[in-house]
């Protein structure tokens, strides 16, 4: 696991720059044309980080998230999961920038080391804006019954963030 | 409802710090707040820049078609409603493999198109097929090979190892995909049964 985590980054990206020399791109050409979208897409996203991060900020420093994980903490000791986390939880499903804007968060202010740093990045990684994904691509054909799609994808949420609690509690004991 | 969820977290926050008197460090939070934000976009812009980069290279060298053609017969064994060679698959398969390969800008198109040909073979407009359900399960559950948004912000945070979350999100996505599509299969049975 450790070995796979590691190669990942290189490997994919001797992968990619074959690719492109094979089939006699210009890549750098093309390498800055898709950053130069990355760009774009992070002048786009501080909004939405701003907010979180205040409202966020606010929640915690006020003593509401520990009011919080107290009445949540017989479920929490069950998995061994940091309250820090249980925003994020609910988040993730709903807003894509408003979830990378809690994720943010705990890996700045827990340690991206941390048991709740490690946990909110599997998380944050692993599943995927459920709501948003269905408003859009129902959206945009004229779909408004969307029969049981909302309880497979937000089942699926809890499977993975319930999954990635124990995977942390193996991984990173 | 993300709307609900965040005038919750600051009225609660709020309403919390006034009973509790702790109004100095809630100001203290939120000015701190504020001017983290852009500090921390500027910290991961590097990196996001970096994969987007790479990402318009594996889009237009033919990886992800690639990929697509390795990935086509699963795909078509999810969808048993549509006619074989119906020109939905392309555009199924091509987006799946995009996510795969976490470029969210290349998979939406794709995935736009395969609605409009799901929607094509729909009786009832206005609502949803079961292969529609199943196409968009397998798009929020769907597996990312390299998140690498959360490594660059583990490694703009100082992390000893910013990587090595890979191997446990990979595993905990495909549980949750493999229970996505097992929950879609029963209920799209016990659906056709009622």
């Amino acid at each position: 696991m450790e070995a796979l985590s590691l190669y990942a980054t290189p490997v994919l990206m001797i992968i990619i720059l074959l690719s492109g020399i094979i089939a006699r791109l210009p890549l750098y050409e093309l390498f800055v044309e898709g950053a130069m979208e990355g760009l774009q897409m992070c002048v786009k996203i501080l909004p939405y980080v701003l907010g979180m991060l205040v409202a966020i900020a606010v929640f915690r420093s006020s003593g509401a998230l520990e009011a919080l994980s107290v009445v949540l903490a017989p479920v929490c000791r069950l998995l061994n999961i940091p309250a820090e986390v249980l925003p994020l939880a609910i988040m993730r499903p709903l807003s894509g920038s408003g979830a990378l804007g809690i994720t943010a968060d705990i890996i700045e202010t827990s340690g991206p080391d941390s048991h709740a740093g490690l946990l909110a990045s599997v998380m944050q990684g692993s599943t995927d804006t459920t709501m948003y994904i269905l408003a859009v691509y129902f959206g945009a054909v004229g779909i408004k019954k969307y029969l049981y799609a909302p309880a497979v994808g937000l089942t699926a949420d809890m499977i993975s963030f319930i999954s990635a609690a124990i995977i942390c509690n193996i991984f990173f004991a | 409802m993300v709307n609900w969820f965040w005038f919750v977290l600051m009225a609660a926050g709020i309403i919390f710090a006034a009973i509790s008197g702790e109004i100095s460090p809630l100001n203290d939070a939120i000015f701190a707040a504020a001017k983290d934000a852009p500090l921390l976009i500027i910290e991961l812009c590097g990196m996001i820049c970096l994969w987007t980069g790479l990402m318009k290279i594996a889009e237009k060298s033919g990886l992800v078609q690639l990929l697509g053609r390795a990935l086509s017969p699963l795909i078509r064994r999810l969808f048993p409603d549509i006619p074989p060679g119906h020109p939905a698959f392309p555009a199924i398969i091509m987006n799946v493999a995009a996510n795969l390969l976490g470029i969210g800008n290349a998979a939406t198109p794709f995935g736009l198109k395969a609605m409009e040909h799901l929607q094509a073979l729909n009786g009832q407009k206005d609502r949803a097929t079961p292969s529609m359900v199943t196409f968009l399960v397998l798009n929020t559950s769907c597996i990312t090979l390299m998140p690498t948004l959360v490594i660059s912000m583990r490694v703009s945070a100082g992390s000893l190892s910013p990587a090595a979350i890979v191997g446990p999100t990979i595993l905990a996505s495909t549980i949750g995909l493999c229970f996505a599509l097992l929950f879609d299969r029963l209920i799209r049975v016990w659906y056709r049964r009622r």
